[in-house]
């Protein structure tokens, strides 16, 4: 595969770096401030789309930064799944910074400039794990992430944000050195390299067992795909302002890990090996099992934040499902789940900050009759959930639609059961909400009296909005996103 | 210049004595003297360094004198790095030293000037000497020279804790001393060329036997490998902050330098791994070394006596390194000579700065720092992250080599002790931010502002709870190294590939 050497994915890493200063130099001018975070995007996103047409032509870029030792590198190169991610994650960071506009003024949160560098810091991250060439340097940004976020999740300083910080820090830290750093060494000492090839690093150095546990540390470890049980951290996350909820544990963060794991398997041990060991099917069991017991617990949620999270959780683990099916269909499905569900479950994390803005109500017991008060907040809502639980016309639906043709490639109709059951669940606990929030009635409300439209501001709606109808439109041009998978998994 | 490397000690050691006399003449020029001795001394290190790096090892016989007989100085790639790491660290030390000195030791400032240089002269010559009891004197110059430092800090604790390390110390240089009498006793030589050249032939004799474990037992005395640590928490946590900057990264790296120095140069791999049959037992000795230190980590109070335990938790690292009998081993306890070095020196620099606004640093003392004194704690976090081995820091790179030898050995339990001992590490250090990022609670208002966060209601209005907090920062001289320290963890962690292929391989060919 021909690869190009440019700067580019350098670039696109230090933007969100280099702005950093600039925040803080800003940081009693809150409108320069957010000038420069919202420029920090633009730019970023459009370097990244500067790749894209280089990318579909089905070359490679890449930049190698530091040698530290031979076989793994510092070094970036932008694939097709790369490219994927930094496309989801850096154009749902510009909407994201309007968001935050609206939430943080609105509720005249403390410490906003700590806020907009952190932020910058883990997109930067981000985008650096998607560019990944190996795995020391997924590792490295992996880590970056962890340790960027934590100061988003502790935004509130107080007890209940302290509690819940340790608990991310000890799962998402505690696995990544417990058993992905072990498990990686243990890879470069078996085959000398960690560069992601579709053939898999490994010839046969690698026995079954072995093969087994190696595997099983690197989808473990990487917990911040919150595969159960390590995902216990996501529903703490979710005391973090909206906006960390919706970009970082809705798309960046949770998807890195995601990202990773695909990564890994794809990467590192190659489709072949997984095929001939028959892994595939432990991760599926793995996957099954979190779907269906996190879409049981998000039905006993009342505090709509944490059953997004729980949905989350179970949404996540399709796109691991997806890619152990090891069938082209499957993996075609598993990893546009990665962009589907992003616009999917970000609009429903913009709509539930936008209703506690408004209206200061974080539990779905009192959201009945609110539809009526916030009609285009509710209307957004009904299309991320449709989104999510994978109806047309959202782009869910076609993540669904491939990952169940993939269950019957791979013969594993026992599997498509799951994926039913699970929509059935998600669908349980999303349209109740919509519904009881356009027809039910609210406490205030009398009788007679027609509900004044009382929506949030429009940095809050315009975001989400915009989200809601980028996931309708993904349902009728999927192309580009597919093409970069077949471009980037050569399918 | 031919004669940089013995500038490199001698000139330290000259700003040693005029710093003692200026005290009589005028106590202000204490001060620069010592600075530009260390300086100087710096600038020859370097040199040397280059000049190692460019034409290979460099022989210094001292006033002429042939060796065996005279004192040879035998500069090669390994201590050149020491030496510029030893040098670098105590000069850029005492330019953040002027307040926190003046501080600290009230009338003294004089005496610290003058001790701190002989110190710095003794560890200077250790490394650079090529003499086994030369290197007997030095260590006794620098050791008598940090028992003084020692009593100087804490009124109540430090002479006690001097005392103690005193008298462990003597013990171990002890113990070396005799081990060098068994190897005179053998080969009737010092020098440490001549002496390795003569042994080849006595492999079996049990003279050269008890020569070598009593050594290495002075040696790890000196380093505090467990279980002989005991005099170096209360040690290092008792003396002026200034002081703790400087021994804290160097004294124990320094003896892991010349434990090296003596396995490789002197005595031979093939006399240590082949002819005698206990490495793997020390290795096992590093991995507890390792664990017990983390464990006792945790158990502290006080944030300077934390990071003295987790100096014992990474002596275990480069001991188990450089017993593991492969090149990857050596390479990985080389390299974080230099790592721990630099991550010790940032942490304690960070400490240092707190030491100086808050006085006392026990943990509940830190409760908001982050508000106070951001600068500081930017340091103080990436320091932890290498010590913690997150990349693209240096620490992650020593440790990513050490696990490599590990598993290449099929030491198992050393490579479980490395990532048992990041993850407690991991948990020392965010017990630490977190106690420093969330504010105190005072307790005459409850918890300010966040009790209504509950249930529905705005539960935000609490801008009153974080009122703009007054930044109260160490003097600019402090943050400047302790910033630029902290930052050469990051490059040198990028860099750790070309030092490996410039350094450490070539030395270990």
């Amino acid at each position: 595969m021909e690869t190009i050497v440019s700067i580019k994915p350098l670039l696109a890493v230090l933007v969100s770096l280099l702005v950093i200063p600039a925040l803080i130099s800003s940081s009693d001018k809150p409108n320069a401030r957010e000038s420069w975070t919202f420029l920090a995007g633009i730019i970023t996103f459009l370097i990244v789309l500067s790749m894209l047409p280089v990318i579909l032509q089905g070359k490679q870029i890449g930049l190698t930064l530091f040698e530290i030792v031979p076989g793994a590198d510092i070094a970036f190169r932008v694939d097709g799944l790369g490219m994927l991610f930094a496309l989801v994650a850096s154009s749902l960071y510009i909407i994201t910074s309007i968001y935050s506009i609206g939430y943080m003024r609105g509720l005249n949160e403390h410490g906003q400039t700590r806020f907009v560098c952190f932020f910058a810091l883990a997109i930067s991250a981000t985008i650096g794990a998607a560019f990944s060439a190996n795995l020391l340097t997924l590792y490295l940004f992996y880590e970056i992430l962890s340790l960027a976020t934590y100061p988003l999740v502790a935004h509130h300083q107080d007890e209940r944000s302290k509690v819940s910080g340790r608990r991310y820090l000890i799962f998402i830290l505690g696995t990544s050195i417990g058993l992905v750093l072990p498990a990686m060494i243990y890879c470069y000492h078996l085959t000398g390299t960690l560069e992601f090839s579709t053939a898999g690093i490994f010839a046969d150095q690698l026995s079954k067992p072995a093969a087994i546990v190696l595997l099983l540390m690197f989808v473990f470890g990487f917990a911040k795909a919150g595969i159960m049980p390590f995902h216990s951290w996501l529903p703490a996350a979710m005391v973090a302002p909206t906006p960390v909820s919706a970009l970082l544990h809705a798309v960046a963060v949770v998807k890195v890990g995601v990202f990773s794991i695909v990564r890994v398997m794809t990467g590192v041990f190659g489709i072949d090996l997984l095929a001939k060991y028959d892994l595939g099917i432990i991760v599926m069991i793995i996957a099954s099992t979190t779907i269906l017991l996190a879409s049981c617990i998000a039905l006993s949620q009342d505090e709509l934040k944490r059953r997004l999270a729980y949905s989350t959780i179970s949404q996540l683990s399709y796109i691991i499902f997806g890619v152990a099916l090891l069938s082209p269909q499957g993996l075609l499905g598993g990893v546009i789940h990665i962009a589907m569900h992003a616009f999917g479950k970000i609009t429903l994390f913009f709509c539930a900050g936008a209703i506690y803005v408004a209206t200061g109500k974080k539990y779905i017991s009192q959201m009945g009759g609110l539809g009526k008060k916030m009609p285009f907040t509710f209307a957004a809502f009904f299309i991320g959930s449709l989104g999510v639980i994978g109806l047309p016309p959202t782009g869910g639906f076609y993540s669904k639609w491939n990952l169940i043709l993939g269950t019957l490639e791979a013969q594993q109709s026992i599997f498509m059961i799951v994926l039913l059951v699970s929509s059935f669940l998600n669908a349980f606990y999303f349209l109740p909400i919509v519904y009881q929030g356009f027809f039910g009635k609210s406490e205030e409300e009398v009788d007679g009296v027609p509900v004044k439209i009382k929506e949030a501001n429009l940095c809050l709606v315009i975001p989400l909005m915009i989200t809601a109808v980028i996931s309708i439109v993904l349902f009728f041009y999927p192309t580009i996103f597919v093409n970069l998978i077949n471009v980037g998994l050569g399918l | 210049m031919d004669n940089y490397p013995v500038l490199i000690v001698v000139v330290p050691l000259i700003a040693a004595l005029l710093a003692g006399l200026a005290v009589w003449v005028e106590k202000r020029l204490s001060y620069p003297i010592a600075l530009t001795g260390l300086a100087l001394s710096t600038f020859c290190a370097v040199k040397v360094l280059m000049q190692v790096i460019a034409t290979g090892p460099i022989q210094y016989k001292i006033a002429g004198w042939a060796p065996p007989m005279g004192i040879e100085y035998r500069i090669d790639l390994l201590n050149a790095m020491v030496l510029v790491i030893v040098s670098g660290i105590a000069c850029l030390n005492l330019v953040a030293s002027f307040e926190s000195v003046s501080q600290e030791t009230h009338d003294r400032t004089g005496a610290f000037y003058s001790i701190y240089c002989l110190f710095v002269t003794g560890l200077l010559g250790v490394t650079a000497t090529g003499d086994l009891f030369n290197l007997y004197v030095l260590i006794e110059i620098t050791s008598l020279s940090s028992y003084a430092m020692v009593a100087l800090g804490d009124k109540d604790r430090g002479p006690l804790a001097s005392l103690n390390y005193v008298f462990i110390g003597v013990i171990g240089a002890s113990f070396y001393l005799l081990g060098v009498g068994y190897l005179y006793m053998q080969t009737g030589s010092l020098n440490m060329a001549d002496v390795s050249l003569i042994l080849a032939g006595h492999q079996g004799s049990s003279t050269v036997l008890t020569g070598f474990i009593l050594c290495m037992v002075g040696l790890w005395i000196k380093m505090a490998l467990f279980p002989l640590h005991v005099w170096l928490p209360n040690a290092y946590s008792y003396s002026p902050v200034a002081f703790s900057r400087a021994v804290a990264p160097l004294m124990t790296k320094v003896m892991i330098y010349v434990m090296i120095r003596l396995m490789i140069t002197v005595f031979g791999y093939d006399y240590i791994f082949k002819t005698l049959h206990f490495s793997d037992a020390v290795v096992v000795l590093a991995s507890i070394a390792i664990l017990f230190g983390g464990v006792m980590a945790l158990a502290q109070k006080n944030l300077k006596k934390m990071l003295a335990y987790i100096i014992v938790c990474e002596i275990g690292y480069m001991v188990g390194g450089a017993w593991m009998g492969n090149q990857l081993g050596m390479t990985g306890a080389i390299l974080h000579i230099l790592n721990d070095a630099l991550m010790t020196f940032a942490v304690f620099l960070a400490v240092g700065n707190m030491v100086y606004k808050l006085k006392n640093v026990d943990l509940s003392n830190l409760t908001g720092i982050f508000g106070k004194m951001p600068w500081t704690m930017a340091g103080f976090v990436i320091a932890a992250f290498s010590i913690i081995g997150v990349p693209p820091t240096c620490g992650f790179f020593s440790k990513w080599y050490l696990i490599m030898a590990a598993f290449e050995k099929g030491a198992y339990h050393f490579a479980a002790a490395l990532i048992i001992s990041s993850l407690i590490c991991a948990v020392l250090f965010f017990r630490v931010f977190e106690i420093c990022f969330f504010p105190a609670v005072s307790p005459d208002h409850g918890e300010l502002g966040h009790g209504e966060s509950g249930h529905g209601e705005l539960g935000h209005g609490k801008s009153d709870a974080h009122s703009p907090i007054q930044m109260e920062e160490a003097p600019v001289s402090m943050l400047i190294v302790s910033g630029l320290v902290s930052l050469s963890l990051i490059v040198v962690g990028l860099f750790s590939g070309t030092i490996v292929n410039t350094i450490i391989l070539p030395f270990l060919k």
